[in-house]
This record gives structure tokens, sequence and C-alpha cells, in this order.
């Protein structure tokens, strides 16, 4: 995979509509009944990385979480339960690299209300399938998950299925999208405010 | 509608508790009840959600003949169609048999409903069609006018927003919406065609009373402290990209040309558009950074030249609050509903809106470019600013479990000379932070709450 033209961090000249195309492509393949890719060998690296990002993301780690993803990347909960068109609908949150930043950023102001003090989670991911692509390079990973989150004066399950598609650069499998799909996605949340 | 139909009076069944609405409500601070006191959300919801006229859903969501979509009229469930002769109606959502709800589905396109339960019927203009074994009453039901579904008597819309009351005696909603029509008017004016489209929505419930996200809704007081998270991210490459967002709350906000204006009728206006350049894309210059922003920027240069930044403009968020008093908020692209729940627990609804090509100048490809962007920038306040908000709001709900101290105060303002000024429509205006807003509210909010509505429902004949 080609370096940017652009610091992601800073520019987002890759985000256009070829990207969402091959993004809505993609994450229909995750939606199959039947995964590609049996061995299980190749299933424990994703579920691996699947794993290591929820710790992460457990242990409130963003820098090293954000490392797991590609330069350029997308992080995106739809708001409707079929995924929908992120190009003609709201999502619930459509970040790229830089506005995943930006979210780690806020938290870490001191001023996050939301998350002064933040949540407490913990997360469980499970039933990883691996899906080929044509492109060796790339996979995609559909597998559930149930977070715990407890905050302010309430413990609650957010459940779903994530869909991950992952890319090699330079010999190492990074994310470089992600799909979450909430169960409660078309419903009013209360304090929507940890990274998923 | 026509005479034919059938209006009926509801009559109160339960006169509940009395209060002293004047010693709750008074000039400069409300009392704490008026937030924690079920007897009083009950109240609001015949007096306010029963007896002003409320906002229920839009025209887009229900462009087709037999299209619906279910709805809130303060708690009752409603479903808002376009019936088979086009007319859009909000029908309760309840069988006239033993009242359980006939939709669960939040929108589709059917003729008729059918009751889960036994199986009676409706058509989408509420009229009973049929049910099973009818032998098994003395009479036909579908000739008796009181099992057709009950329907919201007034239903009005204004450019495509439609609203609801089941007070009879409510002006028209022309007349109801007043001058707040002219920010509304603008809002939509600047899109192509005069038209927006509503697409999906963010939603958040928050644990507090409803009050709370309308007394927000135009509160300059709150940007630089609840939002402070929000405006250092907007802000975090300040040596590149200075003056993002509504960092013009930084420095003296209320020596800024924008300005705070009550309406009338509990609605207000914040107008934040005085502080951008005057020119085509003064707006998009404050935009904050979002997914793909350079890469349809440079796209809609190359294309349009100087008519880009008018373009540009329409994926921006406009820099208005339009509060219509008592559920609906225009705000940035937003059409923002407020839906009690209980006196504690509220949800809001922070509906999109993408644009048309109405007459063809934009071309598939750019509109698709603009109307992407346009989610984008919409997500960035609910994920980033809102959240902060309604987590002060439910810690002012916690808050005024301390039950002896009674008072909350609304008085930032109040009795400055050459602060505040009636203008000659009656509207009033005042600087961005004046609490002004809440203190009128809140009037319209007692009188409601004092005068004895006169409540119907309908039934076709």
């Amino acid at each position: 995979m080609a370096q940017p033209a652009h610091d992601p961090s800073r520019h987002s000249y890759y985000v256009g509509d070829a990207l969402y195309q091959e993004l809505i492509a993609d994450f229909d393949v995750v939606r199959r009944d039947d995964p590609t890719i049996q061995d299980l060998a190749e299933r424990d690296v994703f579920r691996g990385l699947v794993e290591r990002e929820a710790r992460l993301l457990d242990r409130l780690q963003f820098k090293e979480w954000l490392q797991l993803y590609a330069d350029e990347c997308l992080y995106w909960v739809p708001s409707t339960p079929n995924g929908g068109d992120p190009r003609r609908e709201i999502a619930v949150m459509f970040d790229d690299r830089r506005r995943l930043e930006d979210r780690v950023f806020r938290l870490a102001t001191g001023f996050a209300w939301s998350q002064a003090p933040s949540s407490r989670t913990v997360r469980m991911v499970s039933n990883v399938e691996v899906f080929a692509s044509e492109n060796p390079d790339q996979r995609l990973v559909r597998s559930n998950f149930l977070i715990h989150e407890f905050w302010d004066d309430e413990t609650r399950a957010l459940a779903g299925w994530a869909g991950h598609r992952f890319r090699k650069f330079d010999g190492v499998w990074r994310i470089s999208a992600k799909q979450v799909n909430l169960l409660v996605c078309d419903q009013c949340i209360r304090n929507p405010s940890i990274i998923l | 509608m026509t005479q034919m139909e059938r209006v009926e009076t509801v009559r109160p069944r339960n006169f509940g508790v009395s209060y002293d609405w004047d010693e709750l409500v008074q000039e400069d601070r409300v009392h704490h009840l008026l937030y924690t006191d079920a007897a009083i959300f009950d109240a609001e919801m015949r007096h306010i959600f029963g007896g002003t006229w409320v906002y229920l859903a839009h025209e887009s969501q229900i462009p087709n003949v037999d299209d619906y979509v279910t709805a809130k009229l303060g708690l009752r469930p409603l479903i808002m169609t376009r019936d088979s002769d086009g007319i859009i109606r909000a029908l309760y959502n309840r069988c006239t048999h033993r009242g359980t709800t006939l939709c669960r589905f939040e929108k589709g396109n059917k003729r008729s409903f059918q009751c889960p339960y036994h199986g009676w019927n409706f058509l989408n203009n509420g009229k009973l069609r049929g049910v099973p074994w009818a032998e098994g009453y003395g009479e036909n039901l579908t000739r008796d006018p009181k099992f057709n579904l009950a329907q919201v008597p007034r239903v009005e819309s204004y450019r495509g927003f439609i609203f609801g009351t089941l007070n009879a005696s409510a002006p028209p909603i022309g007349e109801h919406l007043g001058p707040i029509r002219k920010p509304i008017d603008e809002w939509l004016d600047r899109n192509p065609g005069g038209k927006v489209v509503v697409c999906e929505a963010n939603r958040i419930k928050y644990k507090g009373n409803w009050k709370l996200a309308y007394d927000n809704s135009g509160d300059g007081y709150h940007v630089l402290y609840s939002h402070r998270s929000l405006l250092e991210t907007e802000n975090r490459f300040v040596d590149e990209n200075t003056e993002k967002g509504m960092s013009y709350y930084r420095t003296a906000p209320d020596e800024q040309p924008m300005y705070m204006q009550y309406m009338g009728n509990g609605h207000h206006f914040k107008d934040k558009r005085p502080n951008l350049q005057p020119r085509n894309g003064g707006l998009w210059a404050i935009e904050s950074l979002h997914p793909g922003m350079e890469h349809v920027e440079q796209k809609l240069r190359r294309q349009f030249g100087d008519r880009a930044d008018a373009l540009l403009d329409l994926a921006g968020s406009e820099p208005v609050n339009i509060n219509v008093f008592p559920n609906l908020s225009l705000l940035g692209n937003h059409i923002q509903v407020f839906q009690p729940v209980s006196f504690e627990e509220t949800d809001t609804i922070w509906y999109g809106t993408r644009i048309e090509d109405v007459d063809g100048t934009i071309g598939e490809d750019a509109l698709n470019d603009i109307n992407t962007l346009r989610m984008r920038t919409q997500e960035g306040f609910p994920n980033f600013g809102e959240v902060d908000d309604v987590t002060n709001f439910e810690q002012i709900q916690r808050g005024l479990r301390c039950q002896e101290d009674e008072w909350i105060y609304m008085n930032r303002g109040l009795g400055i000379p050459g602060r505040i000024h009636t203008l000659e429509d009656g509207t009033i205006k005042a600087p961005a932070t004046d609490e002004m807003f809440m203190r009128e509210y809140i009037k319209e909010w007692k009188r409601l709450m004092k005068a004895e509505p006169h409540l119907t429902i309908q039934r076709e004949p």
C-alpha cells in the first residue's frame, strides 16, 4: 500500500466518493453468510488484533490504539441497522484519521464533561470470522462485541457486531476501516461518548 | 377537514393538585418543582403538549401517498400518515377496541393498519374498515364513528414542518409562529428551492427534564464553558486555522454583532450570522475540520470557480438557533426535536438534512459531494458538543435534589439599562449571553399552565 500524499492527521483529501463506494461494498462482504477463510491460524491472527484493540480501548490507551489504524483510515458507526449510505445519511459517528485524533484529543483536554470521570469499560469480542478479498493484502473480519460500561450511576451493556477492514502495510496488518453496528444504533442513547 | 367530522371534547378526569404558578415562576427565577415534580410534568402533557402547537414530523419523511412515520404528541404515540387521498393526518396509534398500539414500525408505506391483538383493521385515514367475526357484535361497528381512530384535530404544515395541537381554539400555525417565521424562511431559503430533506438522525437521551434542553437552546452564556473541549479541539491547529466554530464566544461575546431575540409565543432566536464575514464562503471559512472537506473543496473550486464558495456554504453549519416552543430547534443544518419521556428523562433527536438540486445547476456529482460533506459537518456537534451539554443537564437534575435550595436563576441581563430592546413588532432583542429568552418563554409556559385548555380529538364520520 502506498504512502499518502498528504498527512491524513492534518488534511482530508482521501475521503471522497470512490472511498465511500469501496467502503459500502467492502462492508457488504461481512454481511454474507459464509466466511471464506477457514484456516484457524489465520483466523487467530485477526482474533488477536481485534482482542488487542478491545484491550487498548478498555485501558484508555488511545495513542497505542490509534497505531493499530492505517494512516488513512475510517471509523464508522451507522445510524441504521443495515449500515446505510453515509453519503446520504447521518451516522452516529463517521471519523477519518483527523477526526479520530480529534476524538482522542477532546478526551484529553480535561474539559470533556461527558467523560469526566471516564467511563470504565470491559469488552468481550467473539465469533470472529474472516473474509478474503480480491486484494491479497486485504481481509474483512466480522466479530461480535459486548461492552459493559460503567459511568455515573449506571452499568450498561452495549452490544453489537463490528466489521474490520484490515490492510497490510509493510508486512503489518492495520485497520483501514471499522464499522461498528450497535443494536441500538437507531435509538436514543444516553451519553454516547466512549470510543466503540 | 370537513364539518362532517366528529369532534369530541376531552373532559378532564383528574383535577390533580393545584399550584401557585406566580409563586413558582417569578421574574428572575423559577422553582425547582418545574423540573422535579411528576404531577407538573403530567399537567404539561395536557397544557403544553396538548394546548399549544407541537412539532410532529417533516413532510419529507412521508413524501408519497400511503407513507407513514411514527411520532409523538407529548407522550401520545401517533402514526403520521399521508393517507390514500394525500391528506396528512396524525392518527392516535391506539386501537379503539382495547387500546393496543397498531403500528410498531418507525416508518413505511401502508394503506391500512391491522391491530396485532384482535385483528381490527383501520384505513390510513383512521376509519375502521372491518373486524373479525363481525356477527359477534349486535351492530355494524364500521358504521359507528366512535370506533374510528382518534386523531389530532388540528394538523397544519408550515413549509414542510408539520405541527399538531389538540387545542380547538389555537390560531392557525402561521399566526402562532408569527415573527419566528422569518428566520425559518431564511434557514430554508439558503438551500436550493428553499427545501431540505430529512435523512436519519443522531439520537441522544438524557436523564433530565425536557425544559433543560429548551433552556439551553438559546443560551449563549454556556458555550465557552460547557463546550470548552469542543472549542479546544476545533482549534487545535490554531497556527494555521484560526477562529473555527464558535470561537467568537471567546472574547466579549456580548459586544459581538450576534444577538438573541424573543419572538413571542415561547419562540426565540439566536442569530450568530452577523459574526461571519458578509460574503459567500464566510460560513465555510469558520467551519471546523471534517472528513473529506479538503477533497470536496478542491473539486468544487476546480469545477465551479467563484461559485464554489456559495456551494461550500451549503455544507457548512448555519450559525443560528431557531427555537420553536416547546419541542423544535433548527440549528446548524439540524432539525432537532425534544421528546419528553418523564419529568426526569428526555430524548433529543437531531435529524439531519440534505439538499436537492432543484434547478439542476449543481449536477449529480457535486450534489453528492456537498451532501456527503453536509452529513459529516452535522455529525460534529452531537459528537463533540452535545454530549457535554447533556451531561450538564443531568447534573442539574441531580443538583435539584437539594430540595431546600429552591430556586433556579435566569436573571442575567435583567434590569441593566440599555441592554434589552423591544422592537416595533413586539419582539425583544438582547446580547448573546442574555437569559432574557428564558424569562420570556417561561412566561408563556406559565400562561399555558394557568389556562384550562379546550382539548379535543377527532374521528372520521
